[in-house]
């Protein structure tokens, strides 16, 4: 059984508790090993590596003897199994990579590791990142660990990060790493009630992420609140000169900006948020969003982004484009599934067929599609002049607001199955956090409420690039003022 | 723009992913519900508008030409599906 006061703890929390030797790495490693395993049922985890967190732990025991304490020591992370770990297995949720183990470290997580963090697995998430459910995965669909009360049904715990998001939200992780494409940690996070970051582009390595859209892709935190996750993402931010595309800017204080002063601060509230068929309880809470912040002092401005309404589709052809380039490297040559062939396209092509799932084809064959010869320009060309008008969109309004206030996603977690007969219908997930990623400015998801069912809704917090400060400043005042401190249905040792 | 089971079997020979006939039809009804949902970006006036490509910074950063990483072939290898004398093998290419 796992110890219910030990994984209650957030950590900033347990951190505090680790250097006042209240307990041990190994003990809060073991506690969460345990919790690992009660939360099988839900999936969240394709790997545990329960050795290899007793080991990471007792190091940082020694340390912590020592009075050698590093920023992260003895925290038990989950990581998303998007980002290769050296002789751990990692398969990016696909066939096509069974039995891979990278001879090398990622930058973010080598940085959580040199940080003193303990591994307890690589979580379960979309293949190849390539979602919105965690139901995509080769290893099976991500359970939520919320539920309806009195509805026994399973729920999605949105995707493509939803292991990540699943093992926090349980109790069976601290805190997690994910990738954000096109909401894939925001999404997640405000469907199972957590705080998930994505920060600027360049400002996390990509280096060792397994690539889905390279100008896409955002390694950022997931944890149970906004310091948690200030304190993970200035472990994780950082020049690297192996990611050409890695921002060479100074790494702030991110935790010591959360000064809960927002006085005078503008934020935006976008008028294009307002969708169709968006449930009035989301708008209800976006406005509740609004009242919280003006009462911190803040001033609500309305603004216009009126490139909203395209951000999905340019983002379902430049993502399927940059995807269909990247894939084209699983080829049953030098890592993963082979089906031997009689020539080597045949072995391609029998290999390609066999390894990847239905979405993952799908997007290949759109983005071969709209980068050949005829279509280049109708398509991806159309597709990167309408995404520099969303950038552009964004940074007339950060000449006039500080950050933008919207919800996260349009609904809350739907049921297991739901969404999958029409594509566009399970892309609409990602309406209010696709155009982040397109202008690649910083967003984060804060639970804020319960949905009338009952399940998390988040609000999403946007910034200018490279001000994650005011971004997390903002969210902190949000996240005490919803006092969200609901428990899901399934969680570790209870509550409690 | 509709697709016929023509030109998505031509993709998926671009694609390198083996299509059976069966699968034609109805990967070219989604992926064409696809395409015309995305074709409402013809709504947008983009003349003058420059394509984006990625949000960061326009200039490649520059290193010297040294050698930073190799000598690991063995462990490189180990991934392989197979391996012979130091190579990945392939089906024979040449007759």
């Amino acid at each position: 059984m796992s110890d219910p006061s030990l994984l209650a703890l957030n950590l900033a929390e347990a951190r505090d508790g680790l250097t006042r030797k209240m307990f041990s790495a190994r003990e809060l490693a073991a506690a969460y090993n345990d919790a690992v395993a009660e939360v099988n049922p839900l999936n969240a985890y394709i790997t545990p590596t329960p050795e290899r967190a007793l080991g990471m732990a007792d190091a940082a025991d020694q340390r912590l003897a020592r009075g050698e304490t590093l920023p992260l020591d003895g925290i038990p992370v989950a990581v998303k199994d998007l980002f290769c770990t050296k002789d751990i297995l990692t398969t990016a949720g696909s066939h096509i990579l069974d039995g891979f183990h990278p001879p090398y470290e990622s930058t973010v997580t080598d940085k959580l590791w040199q940080a003193g963090a303990v591994m307890l697995g690589k979580a379960n998430l979309d293949e190849f990142a390539m979602g919105s459910s965690s139901a995509t995965s080769w290893y099976g669909p991500v359970e939520n660990p919320w539920r309806r009360p009195g509805d026994n049904r399973p729920l999605v715990p949105g995707g493509s990060s939803g292991g990540s998001a699943a093992a926090v939200a349980a109790r069976a992780a601290l805190a997690a790493i994910g990738t954000d494409t096109g909401g894939s940690i925001r999404q997640p996070a405000s469907f199972c009630g957590i705080v998930g970051l994505k920060p600027t582009y360049g400002r996390c390595s990509r280096w060792g992420v397994v690539a889905f859209a390279s100008s896409l892709d955002h390694p950022g935190p997931m944890g149970r609140t906004v310091l948690d996750v200030a304190i993970m993402l200035g472990v994780m931010a950082g020049h690297d000169d192996r990611d050409s595309t890695s921002a060479p800017v100074p790494v702030p204080d991110f935790a010591a900006a959360l000064s809960g002063d927002i006085r005078r601060l503008r934020v935006g509230i976008p008028k294009e948020y307002r969708v169709d068929g968006m449930p009035s309880e989301i708008e209800a809470l976006w406005q509740q969003g609004v009242e919280w912040l003006r009462a911190a002092g803040a001033e609500p401005v309305e603004i216009s982004l009126p490139m909203t309404k395209h951000a999905l589709a340019a983002y379902y052809i430049i993502a399927p484009a940059e995807a269909s380039s990247n894939l084209a490297r699983y080829d049953g040559v030098r890592f993963g599934l082979r089906v031997e062939g009689d020539s080597l396209d045949e072995m391609y092509e029998l290999t390609r067929a066999a390894g990847f799932g239905a979405e993952v084809r799908r997007r290949v064959l759109i983005g071969t599609y709209v980068l050949s010869a005829g279509y280049y320009d109708a398509y991806y060309l159309k597709a990167q002049r309408v995404r520099t008008l969303i950038a552009r969109d964004f940074a007339e309004a950060f000449e006039r607001v500080d950050c933008i206030l919207t919800p996260t996603a349009p609904s809350a977690a739907f049921i297991i199955g739901e969404n999958t007969d029409d594509p566009i219908a399970m892309y609409l997930n990602d309406v209010f956090t696709v155009p982040a990623n397109l202008a690649g400015v910083p967003a984060i998801s804060v639970p804020a409420g319960l949905s009338a069912d009952g399940l998390p809704l988040g609000l999403q917090i946007t910034g200018r690039a490279f001000d994650e400060e005011t971004v997390l400043r903002v969210a902190q005042i949000l996240e005490n003022a919803a006092c969200f401190r609901h428990l899901p249905s399934f969680v570790v040792g209870g509550g409690g | 723009m509709a697709l016929d089971k023509a030109t998505v079997a031509q993709i998926a020979t671009l694609a390198r992913i083996r299509l059976s006939e069966a699968e034609l039809e109805p990967l070219a009804d989604e992926l064409s519900h696809i395409l015309t949902w995305v074709e409402q970006l013809n709504e947008v006036d983009t003349s003058g508008v420059s394509p984006m490509a990625s949000a960061a910074a326009a200039n490649l950063p520059m290193r010297d030409d040294a050698v930073t990483d190799g000598g690991c072939r063995d462990a490189i290898l180990g991934n392989a599906p197979r391996a012979a004398r130091g190579f990945f093998t392939v089906p024979k290419v040449v007759e």
